[in-house]
């Protein structure tokens, strides 16, 4: 009833500009405009923020693992050498896993990932679409000691008992990738790291990607689908193309998650300071390297060598999103210029 | 509706009865007829929501993406059932082409965006590819404005030119029938023009039907007309004729504006 007469005193239109010229107090005026001020200053400081906090932890990196860039040069890169009695440290083998590791991660987890994205966006059925997308964030949100311990105690055991001598009776003979399924089942190791991560990056990947895909036009859609093409030839070369930064940027984000991932891969990783051909073998990344001597390390040389790898996995991490960039920029290319 | 004064009667390339659509439970169309005759341009016109669209978007089955949309009735193309359910849609829209109210190229360079319909379904060598795409792009009268930059984005043109390269990507698959809805509606005057006349040029060839808001467009383009109202087909006769001197009173009050 209030709100009703309130509603009929105010002739339409006619006081608003008013109010917005002269109507408002100076002072009122002015707060308005400090409190502009320091909004705009607020989000400034938190936007540097993000850089001072970014070359604070690679300033403390370098500065941490000085002594060990000092006593060991460039060869602490391609020294697979990790003795913390002898204190010869190098980080080729933990490199190698990490590399490795992550690599096996996107190899099965972005084809996955596509599947999963372009069923629940071109052809799931509308009641499976809830269900599938809340599934796949909660597989996000499990925390990674819980894929850790399932990869050791469930992944592992069957890993070994059903899967690995398959593969290597039937991989290992082959030409080229032969030597990749060689040595004894033994359920962990990197293959396993590999897979698990598989596992921890799909969430990531795929909904990132069913969310790219999602914001396509349906006409884009549509036109391609006019020409007479399938659903897989609308998607591969119209809705891809046109979600590409999207897409890469999910890809780059489950990559980030696989790199830097700690708990579930020293699970299942094995941490042996080996290098060798055969996934099967156990071997170490960086992050769970990190994780299991950190406790141990004991004089300056050791603790410098493992703040070295760490400097190296922020490195590669950042030379990973820098060749995104660039492949990003080719395909702008090969897509045709732009005027 | 009766067609008497269709004379001499074109052959007819599509042939509507009793076609009933349903976006879900939602009857968006109801018992339309109606005949598009070949190498004619035929335009359909009438309010918002009207079901002029949905009408043209049973032609190519384009329906069928959505989960829920269905169509009941009979749709012969060439003496074929396109409302069949065994009928391959991907055949028939790589015969049925399409045209949409906002440019769509594909994100790919301009000789790309029409080769991508070709690809589909021909081995072209390389050679005759190139031929294909300068006939599809003289054909939508583009071919001058692009040759060249057939190696840029096709986001790259102006809206009125990737309207056009957007026809000329339809035509370039060599389709019998070519659907448009509302092409002109998010363009400028001149490109409009220019895309009718262009219509006109392509009648000869193909089989065309157009969804317009514009009755000018209808007017100028069109050599028959069908008037929509709540997803019936109230009045459907020679273009002139409706114009004219319509046979219902509805349509007339729509022509003349004092409705809509």
């Amino acid at each position: 009833m209030h709100a009703f007469d309130q509603t009929l005193e105010a002739p339409q239109g006619a006081p608003l500009p008013q109010r917005m010229s002269q109507g408002i107090p100076e002072t009122l005026l002015k707060r308005q405009h400090l409190y502009d001020l320091a909004f705009r200053g607020v989000t400034r400081i938190f936007a540097f923020l993000v850089l001072a906090l970014l070359l604070g932890i690679l300033i403390s990196l370098l500065i941490g693992s000085w002594p060990a860039i000092k006593a060991y040069g460039p060869g602490f890169l391609v020294s697979h050498e990790w003795n913390p009695v002898t204190e010869r440290f190098g980080a080729l083998v933990p490199i190698f896993g990490t590399l490795v590791t992550s690599f096996i991660a996107l190899l099965i987890g972005i084809p996955v990932s596509f599947g999963i994205a372009v069923f629940l966006t071109e052809l799931s059925p509308p009641w499976l679409r809830r269900p599938i997308g809340t599934a796949i964030e909660l597989l996000a949100a499990i925390p990674s000691i819980i894929y850790g311990m399932w990869g050791l105690f469930v992944f592992a055991p069957i890993f070994a008992d059903h899967v690995q001598p398959w593969m290597i009776d039937y991989l290992g003979p082959l030409w080229l990738i032969g030597p990749l399924f060689k040595g004894a089942p033994q359920g962990i190791g990197m293959l396993t790291a590999g897979i698990i991560l598989a596992i921890m990056v799909v969430p990531f990947i795929a909904s990132v990607m069913r969310d790219v895909f999602e914001v396509v036009p349906a006409m884009l859609k549509e036109s391609a689908y006019a020409v007479g093409a399938t659903t897989w030839e609308v998607v591969w070369n119209v809705v891809l193309p046109y979600t590409k930064i999207g897409v890469v940027g999910g890809v780059l984000l489950g990559l980030g998650r696989a790199l830097g991932e700690t708990m579930a891969v020293t699970f299942v990783i094995g941490n042996a300071q080996r290098l060798g051909t055969s996934l099967f073998a156990p071997g170490n990344s960086i992050a769970s390297a990190l994780a299991n001597e950190f406790t141990e390390a004991v004089g300056g040389l050791y603790t410098s060598a493992l703040i070295e790898l760490g400097l190296i996995l922020f490195l590669i991490t950042f030379v990973v999103l820098a060749l995104s960039k660039i492949l990003l920029l080719q395909l702008a290319k090969r897509e045709g210029t732009r005027t | 509706m009766e067609n008497t004064a269709l004379a001499p009667p074109p052959a007819n390339k599509i042939r509507v009865s009793r076609l009933n659509f349903f976006y879900g439970s939602y009857q968006a169309l109801t018992d339309v007829d109606l005949n598009i005759a070949e190498k004619n341009i035929t335009a359909f016109i009438g309010p918002s929501g009207c079901g002029k669209s949905t009408l043209l978007r049973t032609f190519n089955r384009m329906y069928d993406l959505y989960p829920g949309h269905r169509a009941t009735g009979e749709i012969m193309l060439n003496d074929n059932n396109i409302l069949d359910p065994r009928q391959d849609v991907i055949a028939l829209r790589a015969k049925v082409g399409m045209v949409f109210q906002k440019p769509t190229p594909f994100p790919m360079s301009i000789y790309e965006n029409i080769a991508f319909g070709v690809k589909l379904y021909e081995r072209l060598s390389s050679g005759e590819m190139d031929e294909r795409v300068e006939w599809a792009l003289r054909k939508a009268a583009l071919w001058d404005e692009v040759k060249d930059k057939l190696r840029q984005s096709g986001l790259s043109l102006s809206g009125g030119q990737q309207q056009r390269l957007c026809i000329a990507r339809a035509v370039a698959v060599k389709p019998e029938v070519l659907l448009l809805d509302e092409p002109t509606s998010a363009l400028d005057p001149i490109s409009t023009a220019k895309i009718e006349e262009l219509l006109n040029e392509l009648k000869p060839d193909y089989t065309i039907a157009i969804v317009t808001h514009n009755m000018q467009q209808a007017a100028r383009v069109s050599d028959y007309t069908a008037y929509m109202y709540l997803g019936k087909l109230i009045e459907f006769d020679i273009t002139d004729k409706i114009f004219i001197n319509p046979g219902r009173k509805e349509t007339e009050d729509y022509i003349t504006g004092r409705f809509g």
